[in-house]
């Protein structure tokens, strides 16, 4: 007798004891359904079971009390005579699967007709209730019917065996002998062919006896006491699961005290007691990997009865079917295996039958003959995924609509709205099987409903993909919450995480002058790492800590992620170590986070959280849409008051340039601290610059006529704003200080505030107002229209391309939004189509209508009266500025005068503000 | 559910009690007395090493290891919307179980164990400040001072299934 016939009775045994109990429950309450789902499900499991062991005698009975509870689901009223019927038949299993233990696995001979009769007779009744009194007299014929209806009969092979063939049982028989060759692959094949291997099976019969023995389980002790008294002590014991969860609390518990202890140690130098502990800490860390490994199975345990199965399957539907396993050594708790063994074989089953094609189809459809089920288990993201595919014909979405319409779980108007793979997943729905018979195999609609509660019994969900023609796949997730994973262990605000590794791709070191260093996309951080550019996110702030400003980008870790197909980097301060740690579940007042997983306790006995990266990638997702435009202003606003604010501390950075005595500018103010090989700095169009992350950056020294250095690298520092950056050529960089900056003696030279006594010396302040200029002339205009502008849009009219290409990158690069008309009628148009502009440029001289006209018109129509406008014009004479001004318009410039209409803009940007204030 | 209650009260007379009277152990939040029922405190710890859990509702202190177990530290002072809690003056905790989950109470201290009449507890006055109302089993007048009996599975379920609002 092999592993799954002894397996299968004691399992079987559990259900019948549950059955027996609910049943009586059920008697009570009969429109209990839950109740009835509940022994519905059991009896269609040992059913199944019993049909892919071979027991017909069972699966009959099994079949017939099904047939009938089936009926009790469908709303016909429970009868006591019904049920004491069906409590019969369990009755009868029950000392069937005694003698089944007694008899080495072989089922008693005999006939259950009398009760199978019985069964299908009520079962019949209730179809037709009201004859129902005519019943026994007419039974004979309704058995006749019943036989042409076809539902209710048993069958093993639907097919007469042809010369040479062995019998199903035969074949069973011999596979049941054939203990030790089962595991091999060949003997399925050599099976098939005649009944050789029972003759090869002939030696190792008598050790398959023995153990044999091993099944008749004290368990059941009224059952054949001598074979039980007999037994050989089994190789494993069922624990319950409770007790390994106390064993393992017992056993933290155990390690705790032990890091205590070895703390206590430490500190004594000599102490006697350091051998002894150090035994009884590696004993304890022995014991703590033990009780680990007592709830961890790979989950081929759970797919071993499937080979065999699918080979069952073949021969009843008479379809030749492959099946692969992938990722059997994947672990799993073996809570978790227990809990998924069913659904997988349902859904192996489904796949198998209503899957896979007949070969002539396959053939037809251009497929090989051979259906091919793949399982495959991996984890991924911290869950668990079981997928079952099949390369069959896919799931008929016409079926399926046609019995949700039937069922009543939806109606017309919403299937019309559904997506195909929202309408897929009504199979899951109790009492859903689009399986036009029934057969001993599957078609009840109890499967994928099953499949379904269990999953979603431990925390799991289930998917499933179809294309037509091509098949159908199942995907399971199981989340770990009881698995153990190994994490990586990292800070962030001064706190402890767990990442899982699984999802872990690679660590990068963060520092300023190394080639991974954070970049910023519209304020987003960003990372080049080789070819791609990652998105990043700081820990702290996808955890509401801090907000992105306070954050320190040049120093820390990024731990690049990968969810699926969605990479990421999250930039964390530190990284311990990794660490394998048992997740716990989250207490239920904190599961609705779905940032984490789970906790966990820490060797060092601190609870730490576990980070779920499935949160973490939605998190991601979401806060791309968030908006965070308004911390730059809000950085040099700070910065500014810094400079102001001379009484509180601030740090400092001291350098050197130039001369000896050192220099000092706020950190604050300071982007980076870049060192750059003299080589790289260029000289182009009188100044030095560096090619500086894509874009050039002048050079800028404290003072006029230094150079820079002639070999080796040049330290820098680097002040951005919105975009541009400048170096500030330094000699070397000294420290950074927190100090007050006081400024004792003011600076009557340019560029220098004054001097301070910072670090007990007398210190140079630099003026950075002085030097920003120095690299882009506009830099603090740039700065004075933004803060005001921020973004504006501008209508700009001009019937000279050569002005619009001049001027529009001039607007632009202050700031603003610019729209660019070529005529007057245009700029009309955009007007009434509501388009809402804060100020319009306009040309004088242009063909149809003139800026005079345009901005008349304008002024007359209520809603753009105090629109500001400014003129344009190559001809700035005295008559032409009045003429303007009588026109309508807030200002005039000349076409030539950038900065004059930069001002201007400015100008009547801030007045128009003052109005509407 | 009540017969059963009944029995244990009765079968273990000297832990909880007699039929009439429930013992309570009380604590102190705030300046406020507050009663427990005592065959729901499980333990009474000093919470240590307390583990802060991000994006937490605020009542949550954090997460902590107790022999094995993690227990979700509940701030009392902030679930009852009073003044944060001085951080020179220690901390003690009432562990709790509620759903095979465990729950500490963090509060300023523990005081004795009082046997009180069922028949005395008073229905909370209805003035009382809606947050304590909703956690509040009722009051006892004691020598000079009110004892709020704590609900412990109402406090627990407000906090597990935020109200719909």
């Amino acid at each position: 007798m092999d592993d799954l016939l002894r397996e299968f009775l004691t399992e079987t045994n559990e259900s019948l004891d549950v059955v027996d109990v609910e049943l009586v429950k059920f008697e009570q309450e009969p429109n209990n359904a839950t109740i009835l789902n509940n022994i519905f499900r059991l009896v269609h499991t040992i059913k199944g079971t019993c049909g892919f062991l071979g027991l017909p005698r069972l699966e009959a009975i099994a079949h017939a009390a099904e047939t009938l509870m089936g009926k009790f689901r469908d709303g016909v009223p429970v009868t006591h005579e019904a049920v004491t019927l069906v409590l019969a038949s369990i009755d009868r299993i029950k000392d069937i699967l005694a003698d089944l233990e007694a008899a080495n696995g072989t089922e008693p001979d005999g006939t259950d007709r009398d009760l199978i009769d019985e069964l299908e007779r009520l079962s019949l009744s209730a179809d037709n209730d009201d004859m129902a009194d005519e019943m026994a007299a007419a039974m004979a014929e309704e058995k006749a019917a019943e036989e042409e209806v076809g539902t209710d009969i048993y069958q093993v092979l639907e097919r007469p065996l042809r010369p040479g063939e062995v019998s199903l049982d035969d074949l069973e028989r011999a596979f049941q002998e054939a203990e030790v060759e089962i595991e091999l692959p060949a003997v399925e094949e050599e099976t098939e062919e005649d009944g050789e291997p029972v003759g090869a099976a002939a030696p190792s019969f008598a050790e398959a006896k023995t153990s044999q023995k091993e099944v008749a389980k004290p368990k059941n002790p009224s059952a054949k006491g001598k074979a039980s008294s007999q037994g050989v002590s089994n190789q494993s014991i069922r624990v319950n699961v409770e007790t390994l969860e106390h064993l393992m609390t017992m056993v933290s518990e155990l390690v705790l005290t032990r890091n205590q202890l070895l703390e206590i140690v430490r500190r004594h130098e000599d102490s006697e007691f350091k051998v002894p502990l150090q035994r009884l800490s590696n004993v304890t860390g022995e014991l703590q990997e033990g009780v680990m490994k007592t709830r961890m199975q790979p989950i081929g345990n759970a797919w071993q009865k499937l080979p065999r199965i699918v080979r069952d399957l073949s021969q009843e539907l008479d379809k030749p079917i492959g099946l692969e396993m992938i990722g059997a050594e994947t672990e799993l708790d073996r809570q978790v295996l227990e809990l998924i063994k069913d659904p997988l074989t349902h859904m192996i089953r489904n796949s198998a039958d209503h899957g896979l094609e007949d070969p002539a189809d396959r053939v037809a459809a251009g497929k090989p003959e051979k259906g091919n089920i793949t399982l495959s288990a991996y984890h991924e993201g911290g869950h668990i995924i079981i997928e079952v595919k099949d390369d069959g014909r896919g799931l008929n979405l016409e079926k399926i609509k046609e019995k949700a319409l039937k069922n009543g779980v939806t109606t017309e108007a919403e299937l019309e709205k559904m997506a195909d793979h929202q309408i897929y997943k009504f199979i899951f729905a109790a009492g859903f099987s689009t399986a036009t018979n029934v057969t001993s195999v599957s078609g009840r609609g109890v499967g994928m409903d099953v499949v379904r509660n269990n999953v979603e019994l431990i925390g799991g969900s289930i998917d499933l993909r179809s294309t037509p023609g091509r098949g159908s796949s199942f995907i399971i997730k199981i989340p770990l919450t009881l698995a153990i994973v190994s994490t990586l262990i990292v800070e962030a605000g001064g706190d402890r995480y767990a990442i899982p590794q699984l999802s872990v791709v690679e660590l990068v070191r963060v520092q300023s002058n190394s080639e991974h260093r954070i970049e910023r996309l519209k304020d987003r951080p960003v990372l080049r790492l080789r070819s791609k550019l990652l998105p990043l996110v700081h820990m702290s702030e996808l955890l509401g800590q801090t907000e992105e400003a306070d954050l320190d980008e040049d120093n820390g870790f990024i731990v690049v992620m990968q969810v699926g197909s969605q990479s990421f980097g999250v930039v964390v301060d530190g990284v311990f170590h990794t660490e394998e740690i048992v997740v716990k579940p989250m207490s239920s007042m904190l599961r609705n986070i779905n940032m984490f997983s789970g906790n966990t306790i820490l060797g060092d006995g601190s609870v730490i959280m576990i980070i779920d990266p499935n949160g973490v990638a939605s998190a991601m997702a979401s806060h791309a849409s968030g908006t965070l435009s308004d911390t730059v202003e809000d950085e040099y606003e700070n910065a500014e008051a810094h400079v102001i604010d001379a009484d509180a501390p601030i740090s400092l950075l001291l350098f050197r340039a130039g001369s000896e005595e050192p220099k000092a500018v706020p950190l604050s103010l300071v982007t980076r601290l870049e060192e750059f090989d003299v080589n790289k700095i260029e000289h182009s169009n009188g100044r030095d610059l560096v090619q500086y992350r894509g874009s050039l950056m002048p050079l800028v020294y404290v003072n006029e006529g230094d150079r820079h250095k002639s070999e080796g690298t040049q330290p820098m520092l680097v002040f951005s704003d919105n975009g541009r950056s400048m170096g500030l050529v330094v000699d070397q960089i000294v420290d950074i200080v927190e100090d007050r900056m006081t400024i004792e003696v003011v600076s009557e030279r340019q560029g220098v505030l004054g001097s301070a006594i910072i670090r007990e010396r007398a210190t140079e302040v630099i003026d950075l107002g002085h030097y920003l200029p120095l690299a882009f002339d506009d830099w603090f205009m740039r700065k004075e229209i933004d803060t005001t502008t921020k973004v504006r849009k501008l209508l700009f009219l001009d019937d000279s391309a050569f002005f619009r290409n001049m001027l529009t990158p001039v607007l632009k690069a202050a700031g603003y939004d610019v729209t660019v008309c070529s005529s007057a009628q245009s700029g009309y148009e955009l007007m009434e189509k509501g388009t809402d502009f804060a100020a319009i440029v306009t040309d004088i001289e242009m063909p149809d209508i003139s800026g005079y006209e345009f901005c008349e018109s304008l002024r007359r129509d209520t809603r753009f009266r105090h629109m500001p406008i400014i003129a344009l014009s190559a001809v700035v004479t005295p008559a032409s500025i009045e003429k303007g001004r009588q026109a309508g318009f807030d200002d005039y410039v000349a076409k030539f005068d950038r900065p004059g209409l930069l001002a201007a803009l400015k100008d009547v940007l801030t007045n128009e503000f003052g109005v509407a204030a | 559910m009540t017969a059963h209650k009944l029995t244990t009260v009765d079968g273990d007379d000297n832990r909880q009690g007699s039929a009439d009277h429930i013992q309570y152990v009380t604590v102190v939040i705030g300046s406020q007395l507050f009663g427990l029922p005592i065959s729901q405190v499980h333990d009474v710890f000093v919470p240590e090493k307390v583990t802060q859990v991000p994006l937490a509702p605020p009542e949550v202190e954090g997460v902590l290891n107790l022999r094995g177990r993690i227990v979700t530290a509940i701030n009392m002072r902030r679930k009852l919307h009073l003044k944060p809690n001085d951080a020179d003056q220690g901390m003690m905790a009432v562990g709790i179980e509620y759903k095979g989950e465990s729950y500490g109470l963090v509060i300023d201290a523990v005081g004795e164990v009082l046997n009180l009449p069922r028949n005395e507890m008073e229905a909370n006055p209805s003035n009382l400040d809606f947050r304590w109302a909703e956690i509040s089993g009722g009051v006892h007048r004691l020598d000079g001072r009110l004892m709020v009996v704590l609900d412990v599975d109402r406090l627990l379920s407000s906090l597990i299934e935020p109200k719909a609002a």
